[in-house]
Protein backbone atom coordinates (compact mmCIF):
# COMPACT_ATOMS: atom_id res chain seq x y z
CA UNK A 1 0.00 0.00 0.00
CA UNK A 2 1.02 3.65 -0.65
CA UNK A 3 3.01 5.10 2.06
CA UNK A 4 5.00 8.22 2.07
CA UNK A 5 7.39 9.84 5.01
CA UNK A 6 8.93 13.49 5.50
CA UNK A 7 11.44 14.57 7.88
CA UNK A 8 12.68 18.19 8.94
CA UNK A 9 16.28 18.36 10.01
CA UNK A 10 18.80 21.35 10.13
CA UNK A 11 17.63 23.44 7.31
CA UNK A 12 16.31 20.58 4.87
CA UNK A 13 13.46 18.68 4.66
CA UNK A 14 13.60 15.27 3.27
CA UNK A 15 10.10 13.82 1.75
CA UNK A 16 10.12 9.87 0.51
CA UNK A 17 7.80 8.31 -1.34
CA UNK A 18 7.07 4.87 -2.61
CA UNK A 19 7.33 4.07 -6.67
CA UNK A 20 4.91 1.63 -6.71
CA UNK A 21 1.14 2.38 -8.80
CA UNK A 22 -1.22 -0.46 -8.31
CA UNK A 23 -4.46 -1.24 -9.53
CA UNK A 24 -6.39 -3.70 -7.31
CA UNK A 25 -3.64 -6.64 -6.59
CA UNK A 26 -1.36 -5.44 -8.82
CA UNK A 27 1.69 -3.12 -9.43
CA UNK A 28 1.44 -1.69 -12.65
CA UNK A 29 4.58 0.29 -12.34
CA UNK A 30 7.40 -0.05 -9.79
CA UNK A 31 9.50 3.26 -10.74
CA UNK A 32 6.89 5.72 -10.65
CA UNK A 33 7.45 9.24 -9.12
CA UNK A 34 5.23 10.42 -6.63
CA UNK A 35 6.96 13.63 -5.57
CA UNK A 36 6.47 16.52 -7.67
CA UNK A 37 8.64 20.04 -7.28
CA UNK A 38 6.26 22.84 -7.32
CA UNK A 39 8.66 25.49 -7.10
CA UNK A 40 12.65 25.90 -6.57
CA UNK A 41 12.02 25.22 -2.94
CA UNK A 42 9.10 23.10 -2.22
CA UNK A 43 8.12 19.62 -2.96
CA UNK A 44 5.14 17.88 -2.45
CA UNK A 45 4.31 14.16 -2.11
CA UNK A 46 1.22 13.30 -3.18
CA UNK A 47 -0.79 9.79 -2.42
CA UNK A 48 -4.71 8.44 -2.47
CA UNK A 49 -7.50 7.56 -5.21
CA UNK A 50 -5.57 6.66 -8.52
CA UNK A 51 -6.67 9.24 -11.50
CA UNK A 52 -7.34 12.10 -8.76
CA UNK A 53 -3.50 11.94 -7.56
CA UNK A 54 -1.82 12.81 -10.88
CA UNK A 55 -4.72 15.37 -11.58
CA UNK A 56 -4.87 17.23 -8.31
CA UNK A 57 -0.80 16.97 -8.72
CA UNK A 58 -0.70 19.08 -12.11
CA UNK A 59 -3.09 21.16 -11.23
CA UNK A 60 -1.39 22.24 -8.08
CA UNK A 61 2.38 22.62 -10.17
CA UNK A 62 0.90 24.80 -12.74
CA UNK A 63 -1.00 26.84 -10.51
CA UNK A 64 2.27 27.16 -8.87
CA UNK A 65 4.14 28.14 -11.82
CA UNK A 66 1.48 30.66 -13.25
CA UNK A 67 1.46 33.07 -9.40
CA UNK A 68 5.50 32.21 -10.49
CA UNK A 69 5.37 33.64 -13.98
CA UNK A 70 2.89 36.32 -12.88
CA UNK A 71 4.81 37.68 -10.15
CA UNK A 72 8.58 37.08 -10.91
CA UNK A 73 8.78 35.60 -7.58
CA UNK A 74 7.25 32.21 -6.14
CA UNK A 75 5.42 31.37 -3.14
CA UNK A 76 6.64 30.88 0.43
CA UNK A 77 6.04 27.46 1.75
CA UNK A 78 3.37 28.37 4.31
CA UNK A 79 1.59 30.53 1.49
CA UNK A 80 1.76 27.47 -1.21
CA UNK A 81 0.33 25.07 1.49
CA UNK A 82 -2.51 27.61 2.50
CA UNK A 83 -3.31 27.47 -1.28
CA UNK A 84 -3.01 23.87 -1.54
CA UNK A 85 -5.12 23.49 1.53
CA UNK A 86 -7.75 25.71 0.49
CA UNK A 87 -8.17 23.82 -3.27
CA UNK A 88 -8.85 20.96 -1.35
CA UNK A 89 -11.15 22.33 0.94
CA UNK A 90 -13.47 23.17 -1.83
CA UNK A 91 -13.04 20.43 -3.51
CA UNK A 92 -14.24 18.15 -0.77
CA UNK A 93 -17.50 19.99 -0.99
CA UNK A 94 -17.86 19.72 -4.98
CA UNK A 95 -19.52 17.24 -6.53
CA UNK A 96 -16.39 15.09 -7.46
CA UNK A 97 -14.04 15.68 -4.23
CA UNK A 98 -10.41 14.71 -4.98
CA UNK A 99 -9.13 11.91 -2.70
CA UNK A 100 -5.82 12.93 -2.49
CA UNK A 101 -3.40 13.17 0.53
CA UNK A 102 -0.20 15.19 0.56
CA UNK A 103 2.92 16.22 2.35
CA UNK A 104 4.30 19.77 1.28
CA UNK A 105 8.18 19.98 2.34
CA UNK A 106 9.87 23.45 1.53
CA UNK A 107 12.75 25.71 2.54
CA UNK A 108 11.42 28.95 3.08
CA UNK A 109 14.61 31.53 1.82
CA UNK A 110 13.36 34.55 3.81
CA UNK A 111 13.38 33.11 7.12
CA UNK A 112 16.10 30.26 6.46
CA UNK A 113 13.66 27.81 8.01
CA UNK A 114 12.13 24.51 6.70
CA UNK A 115 9.13 24.01 7.00
CA UNK A 116 6.51 20.46 6.34
CA UNK A 117 3.17 20.44 6.01
CA UNK A 118 0.64 17.30 6.67
CA UNK A 119 -2.62 17.77 4.76
CA UNK A 120 -5.08 15.25 4.03
CA UNK A 121 -8.11 14.74 1.54
CA UNK A 122 -10.91 16.81 3.63
CA UNK A 123 -8.65 19.66 3.87
CA UNK A 124 -6.93 19.43 6.94
CA UNK A 125 -3.72 20.69 7.28
CA UNK A 126 -1.21 21.26 10.15
CA UNK A 127 2.71 22.16 10.39
CA UNK A 128 4.89 19.15 11.56
CA UNK A 129 8.14 18.29 12.42
CA UNK A 130 7.41 15.10 10.76
CA UNK A 131 4.72 13.09 8.68
CA UNK A 132 3.89 10.07 7.36
CA UNK A 133 0.61 8.91 5.16
CA UNK A 134 -0.62 5.37 4.38
CA UNK A 135 -0.39 2.32 6.35
CA UNK A 136 3.62 3.20 7.04
CA UNK A 137 2.56 5.91 9.41
CA UNK A 138 1.30 3.44 11.92
CA UNK A 139 4.73 2.06 12.43
CA UNK A 140 6.66 5.06 11.88
CA UNK A 141 5.10 8.13 13.58
CA UNK A 142 5.50 6.20 17.51
CA UNK A 143 9.42 5.95 16.27
CA UNK A 144 9.80 9.64 14.73
CA UNK A 145 8.55 10.33 17.95
CA UNK A 146 11.41 8.36 19.51
CA UNK A 147 14.03 9.23 17.31
CA UNK A 148 13.65 12.29 15.34
CA UNK A 149 15.68 15.33 15.88
CA UNK A 150 15.18 18.65 15.03
CA UNK A 151 18.91 19.41 14.66
CA UNK A 152 19.77 16.70 12.94
CA UNK A 153 22.57 16.45 10.14
CA UNK A 154 20.80 15.85 6.59
CA UNK A 155 23.38 12.23 6.97
CA UNK A 156 21.31 11.91 10.51
CA UNK A 157 18.23 12.93 9.06
CA UNK A 158 18.66 10.04 6.15
CA UNK A 159 19.71 7.54 8.62
CA UNK A 160 16.27 7.74 10.46
CA UNK A 161 14.17 7.75 7.24
CA UNK A 162 16.12 4.53 6.66
CA UNK A 163 15.05 3.44 10.04
CA UNK A 164 11.51 4.46 8.91
CA UNK A 165 11.34 2.58 6.14
CA UNK A 166 13.50 -0.67 7.43
CA UNK A 167 10.95 -0.93 10.11
CA UNK A 168 7.66 -0.69 7.55
CA UNK A 169 9.64 -3.49 5.21
CA UNK A 170 9.62 -5.56 8.28
CA UNK A 171 6.20 -5.81 9.57
CA UNK A 172 3.81 -4.20 6.95
CA UNK A 173 2.40 -7.34 4.87
CA UNK A 174 1.92 -4.94 2.30
CA UNK A 175 5.26 -3.08 2.17
CA UNK A 176 6.34 -1.49 -0.91
CA UNK A 177 9.44 -2.40 -2.05
CA UNK A 178 11.37 1.31 -3.35
CA UNK A 179 11.01 4.85 -2.26
CA UNK A 180 11.91 7.95 -3.72
CA UNK A 181 13.38 10.67 -1.68
CA UNK A 182 14.12 13.97 -2.23
CA UNK A 183 15.37 16.91 0.04
CA UNK A 184 14.91 20.16 0.14
CA UNK A 185 17.46 22.84 1.43
CA UNK A 186 18.77 26.29 0.61
CA UNK A 187 20.40 24.83 -2.38
CA UNK A 188 17.15 24.16 -3.79
CA UNK A 189 15.36 20.63 -4.51
CA UNK A 190 17.82 17.14 -5.21
CA UNK A 191 17.39 13.79 -5.54
CA UNK A 192 19.04 11.86 -2.91
CA UNK A 193 19.98 7.48 -2.99
CA UNK A 194 19.78 6.28 0.46
CA UNK B 1 -30.90 -35.40 9.67
CA UNK B 2 -28.52 -33.41 11.69
CA UNK B 3 -31.48 -31.89 14.04
CA UNK B 4 -32.71 -35.10 14.54
CA UNK B 5 -29.48 -36.33 15.45
CA UNK B 6 -28.37 -33.68 17.75
CA UNK B 7 -31.68 -33.81 19.51
CA UNK B 8 -30.82 -37.45 20.86
CA UNK B 9 -27.11 -37.15 21.08
CA UNK B 10 -25.76 -36.92 24.00
CA UNK B 11 -22.06 -35.79 23.12
CA UNK B 12 -22.25 -33.26 20.57
CA UNK B 13 -22.33 -29.11 21.57
CA UNK B 14 -26.39 -28.66 21.26
CA UNK B 15 -26.83 -31.40 23.64
CA UNK B 16 -23.88 -30.09 26.13
CA UNK B 17 -25.52 -27.05 25.70
CA UNK B 18 -28.85 -28.01 27.09
CA UNK B 19 -27.12 -30.37 30.22
CA UNK B 20 -25.66 -27.00 30.69
CA UNK B 21 -29.00 -25.25 30.97
CA UNK B 22 -30.74 -27.69 32.62
CA UNK B 23 -28.00 -27.66 35.67
CA UNK B 24 -28.22 -23.79 35.99
CA UNK B 25 -31.69 -24.43 36.20
CA UNK B 26 -31.60 -26.61 38.86
CA UNK B 27 -28.59 -25.48 41.23
CA UNK B 28 -27.28 -21.84 42.79
CA UNK B 29 -24.12 -21.76 43.02
CA UNK B 30 -22.90 -19.80 46.02
CA UNK B 31 -20.67 -16.86 46.35
CA UNK B 32 -17.46 -18.94 46.33
CA UNK B 33 -17.69 -20.03 43.15
CA UNK B 34 -16.66 -16.38 41.90
CA UNK B 35 -13.81 -15.84 43.64
CA UNK B 36 -11.60 -16.98 46.94
CA UNK B 37 -10.78 -20.49 47.86
CA UNK B 38 -7.72 -20.10 46.23
CA UNK B 39 -9.41 -19.88 42.73
CA UNK B 40 -10.58 -23.10 43.13
CA UNK B 41 -13.91 -22.69 44.08
CA UNK B 42 -15.98 -23.07 40.98
CA UNK B 43 -14.72 -26.93 41.44
CA UNK B 44 -16.40 -27.63 44.57
CA UNK B 45 -19.88 -27.65 42.60
CA UNK B 46 -18.51 -29.03 39.42
CA UNK B 47 -17.58 -26.89 36.31
CA UNK B 48 -19.38 -23.74 36.66
CA UNK B 49 -21.98 -23.24 33.72
CA UNK B 50 -24.26 -20.15 32.13
CA UNK B 51 -27.32 -19.80 30.76
CA UNK B 52 -27.31 -19.83 26.56
CA UNK B 53 -30.10 -18.04 24.90
CA UNK B 54 -33.12 -20.28 23.78
CA UNK B 55 -32.38 -19.99 20.60
CA UNK B 56 -31.49 -22.80 17.44
CA UNK B 57 -28.02 -21.03 17.12
CA UNK B 58 -26.57 -19.37 19.75
CA UNK B 59 -23.70 -18.24 18.55
CA UNK B 60 -25.21 -16.57 15.63
CA UNK B 61 -27.49 -14.97 18.11
CA UNK B 62 -24.44 -13.87 19.58
CA UNK B 63 -22.83 -12.48 17.01
CA UNK B 64 -25.92 -10.63 15.68
CA UNK B 65 -25.58 -8.55 18.93
CA UNK B 66 -22.42 -7.96 19.62
CA UNK B 67 -20.31 -7.72 15.92
CA UNK B 68 -19.83 -4.22 16.10
CA UNK B 69 -18.03 -4.20 12.16
CA UNK B 70 -21.00 -5.69 10.48
CA UNK B 71 -23.26 -3.33 12.94
CA UNK B 72 -21.76 -0.45 14.66
CA UNK B 73 -25.25 0.11 16.82
CA UNK B 74 -24.93 -3.48 17.99
CA UNK B 75 -26.37 -3.23 21.84
CA UNK B 76 -23.61 -5.41 23.31
CA UNK B 77 -20.03 -3.91 22.71
CA UNK B 78 -17.45 -6.51 23.75
CA UNK B 79 -14.24 -4.34 24.95
CA UNK B 80 -11.62 -4.21 22.51
CA UNK B 81 -8.53 -1.87 22.22
CA UNK B 82 -5.46 -2.83 23.85
CA UNK B 83 -1.60 -2.78 23.75
CA UNK B 84 0.52 -5.28 24.72
CA UNK B 85 3.81 -6.80 24.60
CA UNK B 86 6.78 -9.72 25.57
CA UNK B 87 9.88 -9.86 24.33
CA UNK B 88 12.27 -12.16 25.53
CA UNK B 89 15.92 -11.17 25.94
CA UNK B 90 19.32 -12.22 27.65
CA UNK B 91 17.64 -11.60 31.21
CA UNK B 92 14.54 -13.63 30.90
CA UNK B 93 10.90 -12.20 29.64
CA UNK B 94 10.06 -8.68 29.77
CA UNK B 95 6.12 -8.03 29.65
CA UNK B 96 4.45 -4.67 29.65
CA UNK B 97 0.85 -3.89 28.89
CA UNK B 98 -1.43 -1.04 28.98
CA UNK B 99 -4.58 -0.34 31.19
CA UNK B 100 -7.79 1.13 29.39
CA UNK B 101 -10.54 -0.77 28.02
CA UNK B 102 -13.03 0.97 25.94
CA UNK B 103 -16.21 0.28 24.55
CA UNK B 104 -16.96 1.48 21.27
CA UNK B 105 -15.90 5.54 21.84
CA UNK B 106 -16.05 5.16 25.77
CA UNK B 107 -13.11 4.58 28.15
CA UNK B 108 -14.87 2.41 30.53
CA UNK B 109 -11.51 1.79 32.39
CA UNK B 110 -8.57 3.28 32.90
CA UNK B 111 -7.31 0.68 35.64
CA UNK B 112 -7.43 -2.65 34.17
CA UNK B 113 -4.72 -5.93 35.10
CA UNK B 114 -4.33 -6.94 31.82
CA UNK B 115 -1.60 -9.07 32.86
CA UNK B 116 -3.00 -12.27 34.16
CA UNK B 117 -0.67 -13.79 36.80
CA UNK B 118 -1.15 -17.63 35.83
CA UNK B 119 1.13 -18.99 38.57
CA UNK B 120 4.40 -17.48 39.86
CA UNK B 121 5.82 -18.88 36.89
CA UNK B 122 3.78 -17.80 34.25
CA UNK B 123 1.89 -15.17 32.70
CA UNK B 124 -0.28 -14.32 30.18
CA UNK B 125 -1.57 -10.95 28.68
CA UNK B 126 -4.82 -9.71 27.92
CA UNK B 127 -5.87 -8.64 24.32
CA UNK B 128 -9.34 -8.99 22.76
CA UNK B 129 -12.66 -9.94 24.89
CA UNK B 130 -11.66 -8.96 28.75
CA UNK B 131 -13.92 -11.81 30.32
CA UNK B 132 -12.49 -14.21 27.49
CA UNK B 133 -8.99 -13.89 28.23
CA UNK B 134 -9.47 -13.50 32.15
CA UNK B 135 -11.24 -16.61 31.91
CA UNK B 136 -9.89 -19.07 30.23
CA UNK B 137 -6.23 -18.00 31.75
CA UNK B 138 -7.43 -18.47 34.97
CA UNK B 139 -8.52 -21.84 33.93
CA UNK B 140 -5.41 -22.70 32.31
CA UNK B 141 -4.25 -22.01 35.65
CA UNK B 142 -6.21 -24.55 37.66
CA UNK B 143 -4.79 -27.19 34.85
CA UNK B 144 -1.06 -26.32 35.05
CA UNK B 145 -1.80 -26.74 38.92
CA UNK B 146 -3.16 -30.07 38.21
CA UNK B 147 -0.17 -30.93 35.17
CA UNK B 148 2.45 -30.36 38.28
CA UNK B 149 0.43 -32.48 41.14
CA UNK B 150 0.37 -35.22 38.78
CA UNK B 151 3.80 -35.17 36.88
CA UNK B 152 5.65 -33.36 40.16
CA UNK B 153 6.80 -31.23 37.66
CA UNK B 154 6.10 -27.67 36.29
CA UNK B 155 4.40 -27.38 33.14
CA UNK B 156 6.45 -26.00 30.35
CA UNK B 157 5.57 -22.47 28.63
CA UNK B 158 5.01 -24.50 25.32
CA UNK B 159 2.81 -27.06 26.98
CA UNK B 160 0.93 -24.95 28.93
CA UNK B 161 0.35 -22.33 25.58
CA UNK B 162 -0.91 -25.34 23.52
CA UNK B 163 -3.37 -26.66 26.45
CA UNK B 164 -4.47 -23.02 25.69
CA UNK B 165 -4.41 -22.75 22.14
CA UNK B 166 -6.36 -26.18 21.69
CA UNK B 167 -8.24 -25.04 24.21
CA UNK B 168 -9.69 -21.91 22.15
CA UNK B 169 -9.46 -23.60 18.56
CA UNK B 170 -12.60 -26.16 20.55
CA UNK B 171 -14.37 -23.13 20.16
CA UNK B 172 -13.64 -21.89 17.10
CA UNK B 173 -16.20 -19.66 15.16
CA UNK B 174 -18.44 -19.42 18.41
CA UNK B 175 -17.59 -15.70 19.10
CA UNK B 176 -14.29 -16.00 21.42
CA UNK B 177 -12.08 -13.22 20.96
CA UNK B 178 -8.14 -12.98 22.34
CA UNK B 179 -5.14 -12.36 21.36
CA UNK B 180 -2.59 -13.37 24.25
CA UNK B 181 1.06 -13.78 25.14
CA UNK B 182 1.91 -16.81 27.57
CA UNK B 183 5.40 -15.81 29.07
CA UNK B 184 7.83 -17.51 31.53
CA UNK B 185 10.59 -19.52 32.79
CA UNK B 186 10.99 -23.09 31.82
CA UNK B 187 13.78 -25.96 31.36
CA UNK B 188 14.50 -24.54 28.34
CA UNK B 189 14.61 -20.77 29.51
CA UNK B 190 12.78 -17.41 29.15
CA UNK B 191 9.72 -18.28 26.76
CA UNK B 192 7.22 -16.18 24.95
CA UNK B 193 4.34 -17.94 23.15
CA UNK B 194 1.30 -15.90 21.21
CA UNK B 195 -1.82 -17.52 21.16
CA UNK B 196 -4.91 -15.93 19.80
CA UNK B 197 -8.84 -17.30 19.41
CA UNK B 198 -8.45 -18.49 15.72
CA UNK B 199 -5.96 -20.74 16.90
CA UNK B 200 -2.95 -19.74 15.70
CA UNK B 201 0.19 -20.56 18.44
CA UNK B 202 3.71 -19.07 17.64
CA UNK B 203 6.88 -19.25 19.50
CA UNK B 204 9.03 -16.44 19.33
CA UNK B 205 11.33 -13.59 21.10
CA UNK B 206 9.24 -10.84 20.88
CA UNK B 207 4.81 -9.68 19.78
CA UNK B 208 3.02 -7.00 19.83
CA UNK B 209 -1.04 -7.47 20.56
CA UNK B 210 -3.66 -4.95 20.06
CA UNK B 211 -4.67 -1.87 18.30
CA UNK B 212 -1.48 -0.04 19.39
CA UNK B 213 0.62 -3.00 18.90
CA UNK B 214 2.19 -1.17 15.75
CA UNK B 215 3.17 1.80 17.22
CA UNK B 216 5.26 -0.07 20.01
CA UNK B 217 6.96 -2.30 17.38
CA UNK B 218 7.78 0.82 15.87
CA UNK B 219 9.76 1.65 18.82
CA UNK B 220 10.28 -2.08 20.58
CA UNK B 221 11.75 -3.33 17.02
CA UNK B 222 14.21 -0.27 16.66
CA UNK B 223 15.57 -0.47 20.21
CA UNK B 224 15.49 -4.63 20.74
CA UNK B 225 18.66 -6.55 20.95
CA UNK B 226 19.18 -9.70 22.73
CA UNK B 227 21.90 -8.89 24.60
CA UNK B 228 19.61 -5.66 26.79
CA UNK B 229 20.65 -5.36 30.14
CA UNK B 230 17.57 -5.51 32.81
CA UNK B 231 17.14 -2.04 33.28
CA UNK B 232 17.47 -1.24 29.44
CA UNK B 233 14.90 -3.81 28.79
CA UNK B 234 12.41 -3.04 31.63
CA UNK B 235 12.75 0.74 29.60
CA UNK B 236 12.15 -0.72 26.42
CA UNK B 237 8.97 -1.89 27.65
CA UNK B 238 7.36 1.18 29.45
CA UNK B 239 8.91 3.26 26.51
CA UNK B 240 6.96 1.19 23.87
CA UNK B 241 3.36 1.23 25.64
CA UNK B 242 4.55 4.95 26.36
CA UNK B 243 4.28 5.05 22.38
CA UNK B 244 1.15 3.53 21.83
CA UNK B 245 -0.77 5.47 24.82
CA UNK B 246 0.06 8.64 23.10
CA UNK B 247 -0.58 7.41 19.58
CA UNK B 248 -3.65 4.84 20.17
CA UNK B 249 -6.90 6.51 21.19
CA UNK B 250 -7.64 3.03 22.27
CA UNK B 251 -4.91 2.36 24.80
CA UNK B 252 -3.34 4.62 27.31
CA UNK B 253 -3.87 5.49 31.03
CA UNK B 254 -1.12 3.41 32.87
CA UNK B 255 1.67 0.63 32.25
CA UNK B 256 1.89 -2.38 34.32
CA UNK B 257 5.61 -3.56 34.00
CA UNK B 258 6.69 -7.05 34.83
CA UNK B 259 9.87 -9.12 34.77
CA UNK B 260 10.03 -12.86 34.08
CA UNK B 261 13.71 -14.43 35.48
CA UNK B 262 14.67 -17.36 36.40
CA UNK B 263 13.09 -17.65 40.00
CA UNK B 264 9.83 -16.23 39.02
CA UNK B 265 7.89 -13.19 37.61
CA UNK B 266 8.30 -9.94 39.13
CA UNK B 267 5.94 -7.23 38.98
CA UNK B 268 7.76 -3.89 38.59
CA UNK B 269 5.14 -0.93 38.97
CA UNK B 270 2.47 0.83 37.22
CA UNK B 271 3.19 4.16 35.51
CA UNK B 272 0.80 6.88 34.10
CA UNK B 273 0.85 7.58 30.66
CA UNK B 274 0.62 11.11 31.26
CA UNK B 275 3.46 11.42 33.58
CA UNK B 276 5.68 9.31 31.60
CA UNK B 277 4.94 12.03 28.57
CA UNK B 278 5.89 14.97 30.73
CA UNK B 279 7.64 13.87 33.37
CA UNK B 280 9.79 10.56 32.91
CA UNK B 281 8.86 7.43 34.47
CA UNK B 282 10.08 8.65 37.84
CA UNK B 283 13.29 7.46 39.43
CA UNK B 284 13.30 4.13 38.06
CA UNK B 285 16.71 1.94 36.96
CA UNK B 286 17.46 2.48 32.96
CA UNK B 287 14.97 5.75 32.59
CA UNK B 288 17.07 8.40 30.36
CA UNK B 289 15.42 10.83 32.95
CA UNK B 290 13.30 13.83 31.92
CA UNK B 291 9.79 12.95 30.06
CA UNK B 292 9.56 10.80 26.92
CA UNK B 293 7.09 13.34 25.32
CA UNK B 294 8.70 14.26 21.34
CA UNK B 295 7.71 18.30 22.66
CA UNK B 296 9.37 17.71 25.99
CA UNK B 297 12.14 15.78 24.36
CA UNK B 298 13.32 18.42 21.80
CA UNK B 299 12.78 21.48 23.47
CA UNK B 300 14.01 24.43 22.78
CA UNK B 301 15.87 23.29 19.15
CA UNK B 302 15.19 24.07 16.41
CA UNK B 303 15.30 23.18 12.35
CA UNK B 304 16.24 27.05 10.85
CA UNK B 305 19.68 27.20 9.84
CA UNK B 306 20.66 30.92 9.22
CA UNK B 307 23.60 32.07 7.39
CA UNK B 308 26.41 32.99 10.04
CA UNK B 309 25.70 36.80 9.50
CA UNK B 310 22.00 36.64 10.05
CA UNK B 311 22.21 34.90 13.38
CA UNK B 312 24.96 37.21 14.75
CA UNK B 313 22.36 40.07 13.38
Amino acid sequence: METSFAITGKGYVIVAADTTASRSIVKMKVDEDKIKTLSPHLLMAYSGEPGDTMQFAEYVERNIRLYQIRNLYALRPSAAASWIRRSLAESIRSRKPYAVNLLLGGYDTATHTPHLYWVDYLGTMTEVPFGAHGYGSYFALSLLDRYHDPEASLEEGLATLKRCIEEVSKRLVVAPGNYKVKVVDKNGVREVEL
Amino acid sequence: MNTFADRFSTTTAASQLRHAQKLAEEEEFDATMWGSSAGFGSLTKGVPTFTVPAVPDPTAFLRLHTDDHADPSCRIKIKHGTTTLAFRFQGGVIVAVDSRATAGSYIASGTVKKVIEINPYLLGTMAGGAADCQFWETYLGMHCRLHELRNRERISVSAASKYLSNLVYSYKGMGLSMGTMICGWDKTGPAVFYVDSDGTRLKGDLFAVGSGSTFAYGVLDQGYRWDLTDEEAQELGRRSIYAAGHRDAFSGNTCNLYHVKEAGWTFLGNYDISQMHYEGPGDVPGAPGGGYGYDIRVEGRNSSDPPEEAAAA
